[in-house]
């Protein structure tokens, strides 16, 4: 135990994701050795990050204004949204540049064992998103676990009536992979998602 | 196959130890207490991932050690393989195999192959359903590994349906039905294609169990194998039954039992709570069969799982951990005639003369963490 405001640092880090307490007490004492202008310019990030960034009113992304960047985007397909759990998923579905459509950021995936049922997540605001029929495709794209595929299931469940175009990203073979290297479980996957080939 | 070299670092009692051994028998003896049972322990977690003995994993690691490692070569199919294990309670173990570190422990299931013989296998006849449920899991682990993927999902689901079902137990009744019916699908998926593998392996299980057992207790009655489902009344189940037609069983009874499920927040159906059963003659072993004939029913069992694994070419090694102290002088020779062309036989024993002369092979004497190997009574052939 270090005195007082030391370990009181050292506590707040280690609440950090990813952060045990060796990690947490190596990155204060790093804190401590460092410029005092460095440190004031991450305490001053930190408190601007958390006065300016907020959620975006439709897809629930994070965004600096009201709406986020893309839904602000008068380019994109208004008739299609994927589906996502984080905003950090977001990012990672833009860099592949496959996807013109808006996004709805669920904050998470349905897990009884944490208490996490649809009402904890923004089911209720995709519903509404849905409602006025301007959005024809559903494409989900929550992660590829337990939790993630019964969020998908219970979405398309939900939709089923509203007679859009439903689908959930494929799972397979990584791209430049060895089909050797593949798990059974990624491979029978695999198989059971094959396309004809057309020539 | 066969383990030519085990080595053990901060497992239960031993600091350090490194055992060469040979295909053939090898008998570990030793007075109780003083570390036999922990070597053929590790070289059953190696290819379980589990003790026979234990559940959790912090007993393995010795005491005041932070983790534990065994390391084992194995001689498979004319190769030599490395394998690793490092147990670290809390956290998650890591597995190599010749030195390249597997994305998880659970790729190791397969490589070495075990088939254990010890005196906690008593349960399997007079214990509850779990511990005969885990039989079947191992053995169908050991055989197709892809199904412990299988059997985790189905747990996790397991985990999840059962606090959704708690969660609506405590608000009575103010509950998404849709999100139940999500984890019924789910289930049902995971839960049909384990008992689907389940059934298929009782099926193997049959003859190989009723002719190990007659050869063990030539004068008692027949021992025959059965699958009771807790998803349906049908018993014993007919294996030629299709996953689909599991499927629809399972999932029509998951909604009989739903205003129970919810009043209790447990899952009441589904393959965590079925069972293997057990009969000899005309009664069930469980209850009725005598202290010896229990003994030749779990011996049969044991036999059984070697002749299917064997069946899929290489050799399991075989261990029988203190299991003559706990036999009469018949079915001791009995089952060591029938052991004795394995490839490789592990036996402990803490009296040396409990073990048949048909099992002579390597000596090694354990006492107080030390493993040595005894020279005068070593093999001529080497």
């Amino acid at each position: 135990m270090y005195e007082g405001i030391v370990q009181d640092l050292i506590d707040e880090l280690g609440r950090l994701p990813g952060v045990g307490p060796k990690s947490a007490q190596r990155i204060a004492f790093h804190l401590l050795a460092a410029e005092p202008s460095d440190v004031l310019r991450l305490a001053e990030i930190l408190r601007e990050v958390k006065a300016k960034v907020r959620f975006c009113r439709i897809c629930g992304n994070v965004a600096e204004s009201e709406e986020c960047r893309v839904c602000l985007d008068t380019r994109r397909d208004l008739t299609v949204i994927c589906v996502v759990e984080e905003p950090k998923d977001v990012v990672a579905v833009e860099r592949t540049r496959e996807f013109r459509g808006r996004y709805h950021v669920l904050g998470g995936a349905i897990s009884p064992i944490e208490g996490i049922g649809p009402d904890d997540l923004r089911v209720k605001e995709l519903m509404t998103r849905l409602a006025d029929g301007t959005v024809t495709e559903l494409i989900l794209a929550t992660d590829p676990n337990l939790e993630g595929e019964a969020t998908a299931t219970y979405l398309a469940r939900l939709v089923k009536p509203m007679g859009l175009t439903v689908s959930r990203l494929a799972s397979g073979l990584p791209v430049g992979g060895d089909l050797e290297y593949a798990d059974e479980i990624t491979l029978g996957r695999a198989f059971e998602g094959r396309r004809s080939l057309e020539v | 196959m066969y383990v030519a070299a085990l080595e053990l670092v901060d497992f239960r009692s031993y600091s350090h130890v490194q055992i060469d051994l040979r295909p053939g028998v090898s008998v570990l003896v030793g007075r109780n207490g003083q570390g036999k049972t922990n070597v053929v322990e590790a070289i059953g977690y190696l290819a379980t991932l589990g003790s026979h003995r234990v559940a959790a994993d912090q007993p393995l690691v010795r005491h005041e050690a932070e983790r534990s490692v065994i390391r084992a070569a194995v001689e498979r199919e004319g190769r030599r393989l490395l394998l690793e294990i490092e147990i670290v309670p809390g956290k998650s173990n890591r597995a190599r195999i010749n030195k390249s570190q597997l994305p998880r422990p659970r790729e190791l299931l397969g490589v070495l192959r075990t088939v254990m013989f010890a005196p906690e296998d008593l349960t399997l006849v007079r214990g509850d359903p779990d511990s005969r449920r885990g039989f079947l899991d191992e053995l169908m682990m050991l055989r197709t590994p892809r199904l412990a993927g299988v059997k985790a999902d189905y747990e996790r689901t397991l985990k999840q349906r059962n606090a959704l079902l708690k969660s609506a137990a405590a608000t009575r009744g103010s509950f998404d039905v849709t999100t139940l019916a999500v984890w019924n699908d789910h289930l049902v998926q995971l839960g049909s294609e384990l008992v689907h593998e389940r059934l298929m392996l009782v099926s193997d299980l049959c003859a190989p169990v009723r002719q190990a057992y007659a050869d063990l207790a030539p004068a008692s009655g027949e021992a025959e194998l059965g699958y009771k489902a807790s998803w349906t009344n049908a018993a014993p189940l007919a294996d030629q039954l299709s996953r689909d037609q599991i499927a629809a069983e399972f999932r029509e009874s998951l909604a009989r039992v739903e205003r129970d499920e919810l009043q209790r927040g447990v899952t009441l159906a589904g393959p965590h709570r079925d069972d293997l059963l057990l009969r000899l003659g005309d009664h069930p072993a469980k209850g009725y069969a005598s202290h010896g004939e229990s003994w030749s029913m779990v011996l049969a069992l044991r036999l059984a799982s070697f002749a299917l694994l064997r069946m899929d070419g290489d050799d399991p090694v075989l261990i029988l951990d203190d299991v003559f102290a706990e036999l009469d002088s018949t079915r001791r020779e009995r089952l060591a005639e029938m052991v004795v062309d394995a490839e490789q036989v592990l036996v402990t024993a803490a009296v040396a003369d409990d073990i048949p002369a048909t099992l002579s092979g390597d000596r090694f004497t354990v006492e107080a963490g030390q493993v040595l190997s005894d020279p005068a009574a070593d093999r001529g052939d080497a």
